[in-house]
């Protein structure tokens, strides 16, 4: 469950959120629009914990172990393979049999075959099809999406579609995105900004 | 044991990533030779041992700035640093992690240049050599945590030698003086002094830097 109202954000002089209220229950699904510029990723900075608002109130009813928050950028090393990547995290988060469920990500996302190879030798659908392993690893409770469509062609936004369907009233889910429209049959409720 | 699995971990992971991208470690190993050499024909004969001490010092502290330089750029790449900050350890787990893979570094080309110093200038005692490692330990420390604060800025390279050298000078004067002074052994309880103080309040203090 997310609560928040009144919430400010200011780097400096620079106001880049302004009386933001929202509210999502748990097991709702929120997306979030808006222009560049806007404040979409700054929210959801705040939402996953990243930063605290300058002013107003945020009740985020969820561990920071429970979170999983997809970024712009992947927060993935480089020089590492998928494999390495996805077992320092699982160590990270103490997941049990943690093997297992990278197995089981990587052959959901298509990257089984390409498991072993470094993440700066995948395209940048690949590297988001993992980033998107990687926020689903610790099978979180809340899971703050920044984008997730960005760069994935149509056979990755068909599978992250299938994901989501799947976490629908599962899992509380927010979402920032340009394309609201796809996302409309799984929505409880919408934010615009700007 | 949680948290020191999660310091191993991380240490692993920078290891790893050094020995995939040689990055950091032949540009460290390349600077403190060709700096022992050069020193060795800039200065004369008669300069003495405090002299060839000095500029033993200025090698490892350089060498040591060009390891922390590059320490927390695989993090920056991507914007790993988020991820790790999100997961669940002590995030002074990441900051251990990131001192001891440091340490490893600078470990590995003094191996080559203190062999290098004695051929070059002066023999090493137990004393001079305990200081050096003593100061590897305390430049470290603070440098990994000054290195996360510089990373976070804009002129990181500019940034982190600012930080960097002043906390380094007290390091520098321990060192030195374990290896020239007669009371030795004083200088190496100053520098084992130095590293505690500066350890506990880098451990301390990391998740305030990665935060907000």
């Amino acid at each position: 469950m997310i609560r928040g109202r009144g919430l400010e954000k200011r780097y400096g002089r620079k106001r880049v959120l302004r009386g933001v209220d929202l509210a999502v229950p748990h097991g709702g699904f929120a997306v979030v629009t808006g222009p560049n510029g806007s404040g979409k990723t700054t929210l959801l900075r705040l939402l996953a914990g990243l930063a605290h608002p300058t002013r107003g109130d945020l009740l985020v009813d969820a561990d920071r172990s429970r979170i999983g928050y997809l970024a712009h950028e992947p927060l993935v090393y480089r020089e590492l393979t998928a494999v390495e990547n996805l077992d320092l995290f699982g160590r990270l988060y103490r997941i049990p049999e943690r093997r297992e469920r990278i197995g089981m990500l990587l052959g959901r996302f298509i990257l089984w075959e390409a498991r072993n190879d470094r993440v700066s030798t995948y395209s940048r659908g690949m590297t988001q099809r993992l980033a998107l392993c990687r926020t689903l690893l610790h099978d979180p409770d809340l899971l703050v999406l920044d984008e997730p469509y960005s760069a994935l062609d149509e056979e990755g936004a068909a599978l992250l579609d299938r994901e989501l369907e799947s976490l629908v009233g599962q899992r509380t889910v927010v979402v920032a995105t340009h394309d609201p429209d796809r996302l409309a049959r799984l929505q409880t409720g919408r934010l615009g900004l700007g | 044991m949680t948290y020191l699995a999660d310091v191993a971990a991380l240490t692993h992971k920078d290891l790893r990533i050094e020995l995939r991208g040689r990055d950091t470690l032949p540009a460290m190993l390349l600077f403190v030779l060709s700096t022992l050499v050069v020193f060795h024909f800039a200065i004369p004969d008669d300069a003495g041992d405090t002299a060839a001490y000095g500029l033993l010092w200025v090698a490892i502290v350089f060498t040591a700035l060009l390891g922390l330089a590059r320490a927390w750029v695989p993090e920056q790449e991507h914007g790993v640093l988020d991820g790790l900050v999100l997961a669940p350890c002590d995030r002074s787990a990441i900051w251990l992690g990131k001192t001891l893979a440091t340490l490893a570094f600078l470990l590995a080309a003094q191996a080559v240049a203190l062999p290098a110093f004695v051929l070059f200038f002066e023999p090493l005692d137990a004393t001079a050599v305990a200081g050096v490692l003593l100061a590897d330990l305390g430049i470290c420390a603070v440098g990994s945590l000054m290195s996360a604060m510089a990373a976070a800025g804009r002129a990181r390279e500019v940034l982190l030698p600012l930080l960097v050298l002043p906390l380094a000078i007290p390091l520098i004067v321990g060192g030195v003086g374990a290896a020239v002074s007669e009371d030795g052994e004083r200088f190496l309880l100053f520098l084992l002094l130095y590293d505690a103080v500066f350890a506990v309040l880098s451990w301390a203090s990391f998740e305030y830097v990665v935060t907000e």
